[in-house]
């Protein structure tokens, strides 16, 4: 009888969920179709390297991670950043975070589901990927770290789409989420988020054959840069989500948003000025990766553009948010360039360097190739799909049981 | 005990789930719809196979067998796949002679013609640096001259997979698709590896391979003595790596390089016979590793005369 009562409600809750996603403005349907457009592109160009194999893209046997990793580990951090509304709202019972911590999280099931597509994309064998599965697979488990991320991060998956799962089923029937069933999960949840992070560092900083990775800084200035792009994200879709639907955010939030993306921007600055000091005050042998990304080897110079630009307007982004200009309207272009400053510095700035000169001492220039960007493309209108289809009915629901319950 | 009953669980579920595709491909493509639907079937076997270290001597067998068919099916060529396995008391080491290269490059091409490497990406095993006197590793070397050898202040230097004995590779593979066999050669299951090219980024020596694109041999050029876990053929997206010729070495032989060379720079043998050449030069010769510092332990050395 009471299962009975249970599928029902699952099944008028994912009705719902699956119509409120259908109706909408026609601006609405047009985001989606463009969304659908961009999902389509970057199947289209899978295909193309399906069939012809990683050849396609700009990587070589020297340069063998690109552009997906580059992009996966920037994201990864992005994933991570949820944690900085949990943390808040549920340890420190603020209310303001609470409010957002929902619209968090699904941010941070978004950019997991891109981190494993870009992970997908870049295997040179797709469909051998259940060798990876224990059970019919093989895992190397504990040796190599490549399996300790896929553990953290399909579990952290789990935990991010199940918490607010329950709450938002729970708020849906008007019923007060029960603290037990989903509490320990959140503590869970907040010791994973950093996991997730210190994995995928370690995964670089595990390598002694790279003397740029192979670097004891990297695990914590992953989070220091994770703690400002991740917020950074978020605040942008609460400003998105502010102006353009009945669902009202208030200042209150942004502002500690805010002091938590400064915070840990100047740490992240700070801890990238201390490796810059070390790989130039005395330049040794492993250096040559440093200088490579930051003036150039031998005329090979693609990436000196890029970490000044991401210097530059890393600076500048933070600097502005620090500051804090009266008019509102510089909030949001700094937050973009903050998040794109440690999206260069992160990505493919971290990953290309690691990896040339090559151990033999061989330099080459990449730039990803024309189906690696438009992969990418599709990979990114995948997440914001995701992204849209998770928020739109938390925030219906959230707001019905606000109104109901008069917070 | 509980490993074996684990092992033969998945054994099972991977038997079950080949026959269930294989019939049901059978059944569906008996038109020939892609190709003939025995080449069809054996593949859907092929794709649910074991990881070879796990496999039985009979499914070693049979995957040899099916593999062979395929070869004879889709490229109509008869090929004899050797699955020997290590010998005992034997642990396989190399010395290169830095005063006698001269850097002919006949190695090079022994190795590709040997081991069935890309010809379309010009993929060769081993790299020739060519370096000027005074100069000590390779990175300081020229890895891609094109004139003629040898040049006068020059020296030459060849670099390969070293075969560490402690592998930052092995450890690295996320699917156990590269490990060291007991004879100290550090292999690739081909079929097993996945090609997220974690191993790559992990090798102190640049020692590995991956197949960007689909490797391209010459029908007539293609060496048709392989050996499972050397220089069978490999499609896109593998990792490969020189093996020390396993197909040749197991069977007694020295590797392709070194018969190849004509100035004798190059000594292979087994380190564990005390009377054999690559146990003299250790013994006698000044010798050094490159990378020492990182521990993989390289069963390759350098010496000069
Ligand atoms: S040289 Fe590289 S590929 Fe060869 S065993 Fe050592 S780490 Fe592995
Ligand atoms: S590329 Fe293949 S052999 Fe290398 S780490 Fe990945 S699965 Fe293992």
């Amino acid at each position: 009888m009471d299962k009975t009562k249970l599928l029902k409600g699952i099944l008028s809750f994912v009705k719902d969920i699956i119509t409120w996603n259908l109706k909408g403005s026609r601006a609405y349907h047009i985001y989606l179709l463009v969304l659908l457009g961009l999902i389509m592109v970057g199947v289209c160009a899978y295909i193309v390297q399906f069939r012809e194999g990683l050849a396609v893209t700009n990587m070589s046997n020297i340069v063998s991670w690109g552009f997906y990793i580059s992009n996966f580990t920037f994201l990864v951090g992005v994933a991570a950043a949820a944690v900085m509304l949990i943390l808040p709202s549920y340890i420190f019972n603020d209310k303001d975070l609470h409010k957002v911590v929902i619209i968090g999280e699904v941010v941070a099931v978004g950019a997991l589901v891109m981190c494993m597509t870009f992970i997908f994309v870049d295997l040179g064998r797709p469909l051998q990927f259940w060798h990876l599965v224990p059970g019919p697979g093989e895992l190397n488990f504990p040796s190599s770290i490549l399996s300790w991320d896929i553990i953290v991060l399909n579990g952290y998956l789990v935990l991010n789409a199940m918490i607010p799962a329950y709450i938002l089923y729970c708020h849906y029937q008007g019923k007060e989420p029960v603290g037990k069933y989903y509490k320990p999960f959140v503590f869970i949840s907040i010791g994973w988020a950093v996991a997730i992070h210190m994995v995928t560092a370690f995964l670089y900083q595990g390598l002694p054959a790279r003397p740029f990775w192979n670097n004891p800084l990297m695990g914590p200035r992953f989070l220091a840069s994770a703690f400002a792009a991740g917020p950074a994200i978020i605040s942008c879709v609460l400003y998105f989500i502010n102006n353009r639907t009945t669902y009202k955010i208030e200042e209150a939030i942004f502002n500690k948003l805010r002091i938590i993306i400064v915070s840990a921007a100047v740490i992240n600055l700070l801890m990238l000025f201390s490796e810059i000091f070390k790989e130039f005050y005395f330049p040794t042998h492993h250096s040559q990766s440093a200088v490579y990304l930051f003036f150039g080897l031998k005329g090979h110079n693609s990436l000196v553009p890029w970490i000044w630009t991401a210097i530059v307007i890393n600076l500048a982004g933070t600097i502005v948010l620090a500051v804090k200009p009266k008019e509102g309207k510089f909030t949001v272009p700094a937050l973009v360039l903050l998040i794109i400053g440690i999206w260069i510095e992160k990505g493919i700035g971290l990953i290309v360097p690691g990896l040339v000169p090559s151990p033999m001492g061989e330099i080459t220039s990449y730039a990803p190739s024309g189906v690696e960007l438009l992969i990418t493309v599709g990979i990114v209108g995948l997440g914001m799909f995701v992204i849209t289809m998770l928020l739109r009915p938390a925030l219906i629901i959230e707001q019905k049981y606000e109104e109901e319950h008069g917070h | 005990m509980s490993d074996k009953k684990k092992q033969i669980t998945r054994r099972s579920f991977l038997k079950t789930a080949a026959a269930a595709t294989g019939t049901a491909t059978i059944a569906g493509c008996s038109g020939g719809l892609l190709g003939s639907s025995e080449a069809f079937a054996l593949e859907f076997q092929e794709y649910f196979k074991e990881h070879y270290r796990l496999m039985t001597d009979e499914e070693r067998t049979d995957t040899i067998e099916r593999l062979e068919r395929l070869s004879e099916i889709k490229k109509n060529t008869t090929i004899d796949i050797d699955s020997t396995k290590p010998q005992e008391n034997v642990l396989y080491g190399y010395a290169f002679n830095v005063t006698r290269c001269e850097g002919f490059m006949e190695c090079v091409d022994a190795c590709v013609k040997e081991n069935n490497l890309d010809r379309e990406s010009k993929n060769q095993y081993i790299r020739i640096f060519e370096m000027e006197n005074g100069e000590m590793l390779p990175d300081q070397g020229d890895g891609k001259f094109f004139h003629q050898v040898p040049r006068k202040g020059h020296f030459y230097m060849g670099v390969q997979c070293f075969q560490c004995e402690n592998p930052p590779c092995v450890k690295a593979c996320p699917t156990k698709a590269t490990w060291k066999e007991k004879d100290g050669i550090v292999v690739v299951d081909y079929d097993w590896c996945i090609g997220c090219r974690y191993c790559m980024a992990a090798c102190p020596y640049w020692g590995r391979r991956f197949n960007w694109n689909q490797p391209q041999i010459p029908k007539k050029e293609v060496n048709k003595k392989q050996h499972y876990l050397g220089n069978r053929s490999r499609v896109r997206g593998m990792m490969e790596k020189c093996t020390f010729c396993i197909q040749r070495s197991r069977k007694g032989k020295v590797t392709a390089c070194v018969e190849a060379c004509p100035t004798g720079a190059r000594v292979f043998g087994n380190l564990l016979d005390p009377d054999s050449e690559i146990r003299f030069v250790l013994k006698n010769k000044k010798v050094y590793r490159l990378k020492e510092d990182l521990g993989t332990d390289p069963k390759f050395w350098y010496f000069n005369d």
